[in-house]
């Protein structure tokens, strides 16, 4: 029996693991920071020149802007909101057959599956671009870009609230003889009802953001217009555009997240 | 009547859950099977309705071999099984009422049942249920306020709402204090002389077991070690089951006024 033998605190194993992340992490960042030609010193030598622009260029906004940029924002909420109330319709049974403890059929489970990972590796932006040239110019593009943007979100998070549910309420409804759409309705739905909505207001969130930025490959909304200012250099308006947005973005956020924090 | 018939159940991970089990069991019958954690119990019960599916054998139910059903005669067959657990499996978050509604899904139709269009003989059905387990007045509760023993009755309530030949109780009363254990099995013994309902019940405690049961079947390690009538059982017969001498867990304690 060595007793002088010191007993480690961190087995040396997890030691040299933890060591081994940290050098890659780092060795990472470093290369981000070559091949994008930034280093910190450039990063703070930025700060003064973006308060010179906004003191010089954004103030003051040019407050009569506002009866452009108002219907602007209407419309991006719209598109935000009716793209929202489709996925949400239409990610609830696929939410169910992307979860592996309701579709126990695996040639079904793993197509659904591969099929919404696809889905979910294309950037909003893409699917913009993509319907802009199927459908053409405007709010349509952006409704079905976000729709299928959001359908890959929703799906995701609702299947995945689904795998997590109380197994025994399903098991039940199973012992009666109920076919897979009653367990479904009587004992998986009422136990996600809460996440569900909160989800859906979640990404209703999301996509009134995602809205803004659409407009800049010609999806309607409140982008168009501030792409349109921007290529003019109208910084008096793009003040105004920023501002109003700013005030909208925050009241459906702080409406979204206080009914969110009520269900659940 | 219900007969095994060398029934085996081997799990996917290799454990054999069940070995080689030979049993029949008589209609109006109320059976306990006892056992250790571990020995079968639930297995045993679980695949008479084929929640889990024994692997090799044959279970004769009405004289039919029901581990030929198919997927939607499984179904039907289920129906006429109510099923307790012991956890309850309520939908807590639903009311009372559409908890023990559930017991009508095998005999309502998907569209009906989804846009909640029970008829009023099943909701009076239900309510009849509630009313039999003494807790009418809870209907419209969620199921999550009520205590653990009227969450059970609420269970109890759904198998009978079922109208079932047999009733499934595994471990119904094993997350339950004494008195309110007592109270469960004598509403699971009244119904069984009542209705005439078939009852197998899983119990581990000894006390419990000889007071209530008809006929106690023992498990140990998959296999039946022991098959009577309860009266002919003692304690002896028990430390044979389990392969040990009883100690003081093995009872539930005697408030048989609960």
């Amino acid at each position: 029996m060595d007793k002088q033998k010191r007993i480690p605190i961190i087995p040396l194993k997890q030691k040299l693991f933890t060591v081994g992340v940290l050098v890659v992490v780092l060795s990472l960042y470093a290369a981000a920071s070559i091949f994008t030609g930034s280093s910190p010193a450039r990063f703070m030598n930025g700060i003064p020149e973006m308060f010179n622009f906004i003191i010089n260029d954004l103030i003051p906004p040019n407050w009569s802007y506002y009866e452009r940029v108002f219907p602007a924002l209407l419309e991006t909420w719209n598109i935000a909101l009716l793209s929202t109330s489709l996925a949400v319709v239409f990610s609830l049974p696929i939410s169910f057959l992307a979860a592996g403890n309701i579709n126990k059929k695996l040639w079904l489970y793993h197509p659904v599956r591969f099929a919404l990972n696809v889905l979910r590796t294309i950037p909003d932006m893409i699917l913009a671009v993509m319907f802009v040239a199927i459908v053409g110019l405007g709010a349509l593009a952006g409704v079905y870009a976000l729709f299928f943007f959001s359908l890959g979100i929703l799906i995701k998070l609702i299947s995945e609230t689904v795998e997590a549910i109380d197994p025994g309420p399903l098991e039940a409804i199973r012992a009666t003889g109920g076919n897979i759409l009653q367990i479904i309705w009587f004992g998986a739905l009422p136990q996600i009802l809460p996440q569900y909505v909160s989800y859906s207001l979640y990404v209703l969130e999301i996509n009134v953001r995602a809205s803004l930025v659409l407009g800049f490959v010609g999806a309607g909304g409140i982008g168009l217009i501030l792409k349109q200012q921007m290529s003019l250099f109208n910084y008096g308006n793009i003040a105004m555009i920023i501002f109003i947005t700013f005030i909208g973005v925050t009241i459906i956020d702080t409406l979204s997240t206080s009914l969110r924090k009520r269900l659940v | 009547m219900i007969e095994f018939r060398n029934v085996s159940l081997t799990y996917p991970n290799g454990h054999q859950g069940l070995k080689n089990i030979n049993l029949s069991i008589n209609d109006g019958e109320f059976v306990v099977i006892v056992g250790l954690s571990g020995a079968g119990k639930s297995t045993l019960i679980r695949s008479i309705n084929q929640m889990v599916k024994p692997t090799a054998g044959e279970l004769l139910i009405g004289g039919e071999n029901t581990l030929k059903y198919s997927d939607r005669k499984l179904r039907q067959f289920r129906r006429n099984i109510g099923m307790i657990f012991q956890n309850y499996n309520l939908v807590k978050r639903s009311s009372v009422l559409r908890n023990v509604l559930a017991g009508r899904l095998g005999h309502t139709g998907t569209l009906r049942s989804i846009l909640s269009l029970f008829s009023q003989a099943d909701v009076r059905l239900a309510l009849e249920s509630l009313e039999r387990v003494g807790i009418a007045d809870k209907a419209y509760q969620r199921a999550d306020q009520l205590s653990g023993g009227q969450q059970q009755r609420v269970s109890i309530a759904r198998a009978l709402t079922q109208q079932p030949k047999l009733i499934l109780a595994d471990e119904p009363v094993a997350s339950l204090d004494p008195p309110t254990s007592h109270a469960v099995m004598k509403d699971l013994k009244r119904i069984n002389q009542e209705d005439n309902i078939t009852m197998i019940v899983n119990l581990h405690a000894i006390d419990l077991s000889m007071q209530y049961a008809d006929r106690i079947i023992g498990l140990r390690n998959g296999e039946v070690v022991f098959d009577g009538p309860a009266a002919s059982v003692s304690e002896k017969t028990f430390e044979d089951i389990y392969g040990r001498p009883i100690k003081e867990d093995d009872l539930v304690g005697d408030v048989s006024n609960g």
